[in-house]
């Protein structure tokens, strides 16, 4: 079953045309890795799919219901957009935590406010308060972190706040969930656990868009890659089909680069 | 030293008398700037280029001179160069012209620092409540605000520090704060006169609110410190 579409997306920044025209699509369930050369166009696709950015052309289409099109996007009102932001969770490369708060806190916050603008969807304030800090615990406990949820981002290593930053999104339940390399601003030896934490998502056919560097990981976790170069996608399809067939020389160059190390 | 101690009451009646006067020129010129800043603050980083460009040159010429000179220039302006004797010639009216002059001056130097305090927040703080579905105006209230006064905290402590010894500046214009009313015993004052010992004596109420303030300060900072 499809849920995402990507029709023809392009982005320009000043006289840069970043993104010239990105198809995709992505079924329910399906873990896509985009691979590419920094500078390709991967963060500012996703900032898109995420509506951090307005693309100047294209549509994006979820479990078939049109999010954006560029030729009404000017129509589109604030809190419309944040709607369509829900549909998404993005896991930045460098965790972006809220420093004031604890792990627990990092996790509950949207939720609780997004809650109290619905008069707490009819529960009772704290009859909803418990509920959802339970569903926190959980997520903690799913990600290995219930010892460390009293502690602020400042007390946590780099693997720990990207997972609280995972959790983080994941409360939310988006339909689509983005990583922007999320292992590269980590030391080495801490990569695994957050990777650990990744697969174990795609186990539970979690839907995942992952921007990343590891490419071993990238073929063992993708059920499709997408290599983008220069703006463009390069070359699409099954992880076999990318890392050992690849039909591009470009595609091929890029990969003996990183091969290569 | 005798005598000293035999004036010592009429003096200290007289220098707590100006002592109230400094406090509430202190007070008033915080409780205004803290707002006043604020709204400068927006002005100088409006999208809007004039209001951007001429916040921005009103901030410079304030900055860039004497609090004593603008407090001249509000008192004696009207009345010298319009003629308009606006302020009267009584203690309230030099009040309300030292109050003017002193909330422009700190709401000046509070902008600054504001800016550079909501600039200073990572925009990735306010993307990541984005991502999370949260409205502007939530992320302002729960993610940025509290990452901002952690960061002014320190230099406007600095500024009201300051603060406590400009409010002297105000005996220029003759308000009866604290300096005015220690120099009195210089001339002549409550049957005392030719006394130098009282406006020396002030010093110890500078030193002894200061010690105050900052204590309360170093608290609200230490306050601030449970996440970095
Ligand atoms: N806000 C922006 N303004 C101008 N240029 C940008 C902006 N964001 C990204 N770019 C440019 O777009 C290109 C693609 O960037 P990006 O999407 O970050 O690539 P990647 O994530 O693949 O490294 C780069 O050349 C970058 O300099
Ligand atoms: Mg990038």
């Amino acid at each position: 079953m499809k849920i995402l579409e990507v029709n023809n997306i392009r982005k320009t920044f000043g006289n840069v045309e970043v993104l010239k025209g990105i198809d995709f699509s992505l079924d329910k369930g399906q873990v896509l890795s985009i691979i590419g050369s920094s500078g390709s166009g991967k963060t500012t696709l996703l900032r898109c799919l995420n509506f951090l950015e307005t693309p100047d052309a294209g549509e994006i289409i979820v479990n078939d219901e049109v999010l954006f099109d560029a030729a009404k996007s000017h129509i589109t009102s604030e809190s419309q957009i944040r709607k369509n932001r829900l549909h998404f969770g993005l896991v930045f490369q460098s965790f972006n935590l809220f420093p004031q708060y604890t792990a627990l806190e990092n996790i509950m916050l949207a939720p609780r406010l997004l809650a109290a603008e619905n008069n707490y969807n009819g529960k009772s304030k704290s009859e909803f308060l418990t509920q959802l800090e339970s569903q926190a615990n959980e997520i903690l406990a799913q990600i290995g972190l219930s010892e460390r949820k009293n502690n602020y981002p400042y007390q946590l290593s780099g693997g720990q706040c990207q997972r609280v930053a995972i959790a983080r999104a994941l409360i939310l339940k988006p339909d689509i969930l983005c990583f922007d390399e999320p292992t590269s601003a980590l030391d080495p030896e801490l990569t695994g656990e957050v990777l650990k934490v990744i697969r174990g998502l795609s186990e539970q056919k979690t839907t995942m868009i992952i921007v990343t560097h590891e490419m071993e990981f990238a073929r063992d976790v993708a059920s499709k890659v997408i290599f983008m170069s220069d703006g463009e996608i390069c070359e699409q399809g099954s992880p076999s089909e990318i890392f050992e067939n690849p039909k591009e020389e470009r595609t091929r160059r890029f990969l003996l680069r990183y091969s290569g190390k | 030293m005798e005598l000293i101690i035999k004036q010592m009451p009429v003096v200290i009646n007289a220098l707590n008398a100006g002592f109230v006067q400094t406090l509430k020129l202190f007070s008033i010129t915080l409780l205004g700037a803290f707002p006043l800043g604020l709204l400068i603050a927006f002005g100088s980083i409006s999208k809007i280029t004039p209001i951007s460009v001429i916040t921005r040159l009103f901030i410079w010429i304030i900055r860039g001179t004497p609090l004593m000179i603008q407090l001249l220039i509000v008192y004696y302006f009207p009345g010298l160069v319009l003629h308009n004797p606006i302020w009267g010639g009584g203690e309230s009216g030099r009040f309300t012209a030292a109050a003017i002059a002193f909330v422009v001056n700190y709401a000046c130097y509070f902008s600054e620092i504001y800016r550079g305090g909501i600039l200073s927040v990572p925009v990735g703080q306010q993307e990541a409540g984005l991502v999370l579905g949260m409205t502007k105006r939530q992320i302002f209230f729960h993610v940025t605000l509290l990452q901002m006064i952690k960061r002014i905290v320190p230099p406007i402590s600095n500024e009201i520090i300051t603060l406590v010894k400009d409010t002297a500046l105000a005996r220029i214009i003759a308000l009866q704060e604290i300096i005015w009313a220690g120099q009195a015993f210089m001339k002549g004052s409550h049957g005392i006169s030719g006394a130098i010992w009282p406006l020396f004596f002030t010093a110890f109420y500078y030193l002894i609110f200061n010690g105050i303030v900052t204590l309360a300060l170093t608290k609200l900072e230490d306050k601030m410190n449970y996440f970095r």
